[in-house]
């Protein structure tokens, strides 16, 4: 009895020291959301307080500054076309290499596993060259291929330790049924691999979408393709210490990546576990 | 019904199924990768971009030489992965050890710690900028602790503490996502037994529990290793590397060298050098901490 007790106090004092700590997680959140709605005077006196007439014009002077709804509706574009390609190539990559282990497959297999060490810095310039000679700078194709190829290697990888448990007698049936190999693959299988396609799309997206190198060099100075990690970068360029409107720029542009987290979260949580597991 | 058998057919299946994602691999990483071994050689300027010429050894000389910033950069960045990795992972796995108890607000409190990882490091550099020159400031002036007050971000210190602070901050919540799903995985009676034998709580978790998520643990090192070394986003909105170059990290350096100073060969050069070690780094860890895996 005596014993149960004190572990609940213990449970209890565990949970507060836990609140606590999610309060200074918070905390950054905190300070930009309020001083977003400060003027600069306000903020520089006291970074901490309420504001004391909440001033939302930050928010409108900057949404037209960055031409936010331009940089949302690319970064929603790029993220969703390329995350599209790479669940299709990368499923029926793994597919055909899980199937099929000849000894180019699986050394294909070993190449896409390897180059998941190679860090973006070792490929980039040699990328720009390849790119423009092919004609891919500058346009939506083009950060897609990109996106395509960085993307392809973790995605094969995770399709590839899924696929192996897929039993083979289905599609065996299938075939008997007469279906051909592409619907036995679009049909049969790909429904199948749901789990892990989620996994992949969650990978994938908070990725493509986060990403700013890449974009900068392919996407470059194209300002119809400019996407959200680029426009806030170019404000901040502009008007450093401007701290009312970069911040509002901030507040806005963290949003719909954390509402998609809010909305997902079950899956997001999921999806990184079991992709993690794999490794 | 006409089965389509034979050579053509497996041709015709290979060529649908792996063919675009070969082409795209090809193309956007396997190539410009081998071609990095041969323009590591040459001096090559951005502006023009299809002439390099073949200079032999010449930056890997100058860069073992000459290059102080960048042997400054590996430094920061090796002392940087150090620290990261072992705080982020140590707060992961406390996080982790709470958040697995039957805490009432556990659901919440694990999505308040995962939050700074959706948003990318470009973003949260900005945040943190203000955080550190003028939120700091208040809250040293509200609380006179000189912790607060210190010039945070405005030397070399600093500016390394504050990277620290940030990338914790950001990957934290991460890792303990993989060990919260690791430590579920323990079996209950092995704990009960080792409470039975007489264990205490840290000593059941260093016997029972660390050998058990091992796994867990190699890959929690490795993506926390390989992220820190490869750091960039971050560094670039939140110091620039300043002040100076105090806070560069190698990413950053090899960014710098190419795209501010147009000197791509030698960026290819310290490229490559990088490649090397974030490969060296990386599979000696993943071989330590494998040997350390046992069966449940």
């Amino acid at each position: 009895m005596n014993r149960e007790r004190s572990l609940r106090y213990r449970l209890v004092g565990i949970e507060v020291f836990a609140i606590l700590l999610a309060l200074l997680f918070l905390a950054p959140f905190y300070f930009v959301l309020v001083n977003s709605l400060k003027t600069l005077g306000e903020i520089l006196v006291d970074a901490a307080s309420l504001p004391e007439i909440y001033k939302f014009t930050n928010y409108s002077r900057v949404w037209d500054m960055i031409r936010f709804p331009t940089a949302l509706r690319n970064s929603v574009v790029i993220t969703a076309i390329s995350v599209a390609g790479i669940v299709t190539i990368s499923s029926m990559t793994a597919y055909r290499l899980v199937r099929r282990p000849t000894r180019f497959n699986n050394l294909l297999f070993l190449a896409f596993i390897s180059s998941m060490i190679i860090p973006f810095q070792s490929v980039m310039l040699q990328l720009v060259r390849v790119t423009s000679i092919l004609e891919l700078r500058g346009d939506l194709l083009g950060i897609v291929v990109c996106y395509l190829g960085f993307g392809l290697a973790l995605s094969v990888f995770l399709f590839h330790g899924f696929i192996k448990g897929v039993p083979l007698e289905i599609e065996e049936a299938a075939v008997m049924d007469g279906c051909s190999p592409y619907g036995v693959f679009w049909r049969i299988v790909f429904p199948l691999l749901k789990p892990i396609a989620v996994t992949v799309v969650i990978l994938n997206t908070l990725w493509i979408w986060n990403d700013y190198l890449l974009p900068v060099l392919i996407i470059g100075s194209n300002k119809d393709l400019t996407t959200i990690p680029l426009a806030v970068t170019r404000f901040f360029g502009q008007y450093t210490k401007q701290w009312d409107l970069a911040l509002a720029g901030l507040a806005m542009s963290v949003t719909p990546i954390v509402v998609l987290f809010l909305l997902l979260q079950k899956h997001i949580v999921e999806g990184i576990t079991s992709g993690s597991v794999k490794g | 019904m006409t089965k389509r058998s034979g050579k053509s057919g497996e041709w015709l299946q290979q060529l649908v199924f792996v063919g675009p994602g070969l082409i795209a691999f090809s193309i956007i990483v396997l190539v410009p990768f081998l071609l990095g071994f041969y323009y590591s050689f040459t001096e090559w300027n951005g502006l023009d971009l299809n002439k390099a010429h073949w200079t032999g050894m010449d930056n890997l000389n100058r860069i073992f030489m000459r290059d102080d910033k960048f042997w400054a950069a590996f430094g920061f960045t090796l002392r940087f992965t150090a620290v990261t990795v072992l705080a982020s992972n140590l707060l992961a796995f406390l996080l982790a050890l709470m958040l697995t108890r039957a805490l009432k607000t556990r659901n919440l409190l694990r999505t308040v710690f995962f939050v700074p990882n959706v948003i990318g490091g470009i973003l949260l550099g900005y945040i943190w900028q203000f955080i550190f020159t003028k939120g700091f400031k208040t809250i040293g002036e509200m609380t006179g602790w000189s912790f607060f007050e210190q010039p945070w971000l405005g030397t070399a210190g600093t500016g390394f503490w504050g990277l620290v602070i940030v990338f914790v901050w950001q990957s934290a919540g991460y890792m303990m996502v993989i060990y919260i799903a690791a430590l579920t995985g323990v079996p209950k009676d092995m704990l009960e037994a080792a409470t039975i034998d007489g264990a205490g709580y840290w000593q059941s978790i260093r016997k029972v529990t660390l050998p058990l998520i091992m796994p867990a643990i190699t890959v929690c090192l490795f993506l926390t290793i390989s992220n820190a070394f490869k750091m960039f986003d971050l560094n670039l909105s939140l110091t620039k590397g300043g002040p100076g170059t105090s806070t560069q990290s190698l990413a950053y350096n090899i960014y710098a060298e190419a795209l501010v100073n147009n000197r791509y060969g030698l960026g290819t050069a310290k490229a490559m050098l990088f490649f090397l070690a974030v490969s060296l780094i990386a599979v000696t860890q993943v071989w330590l901490t494998k040997r350390k895996e046992v069966e449940a």
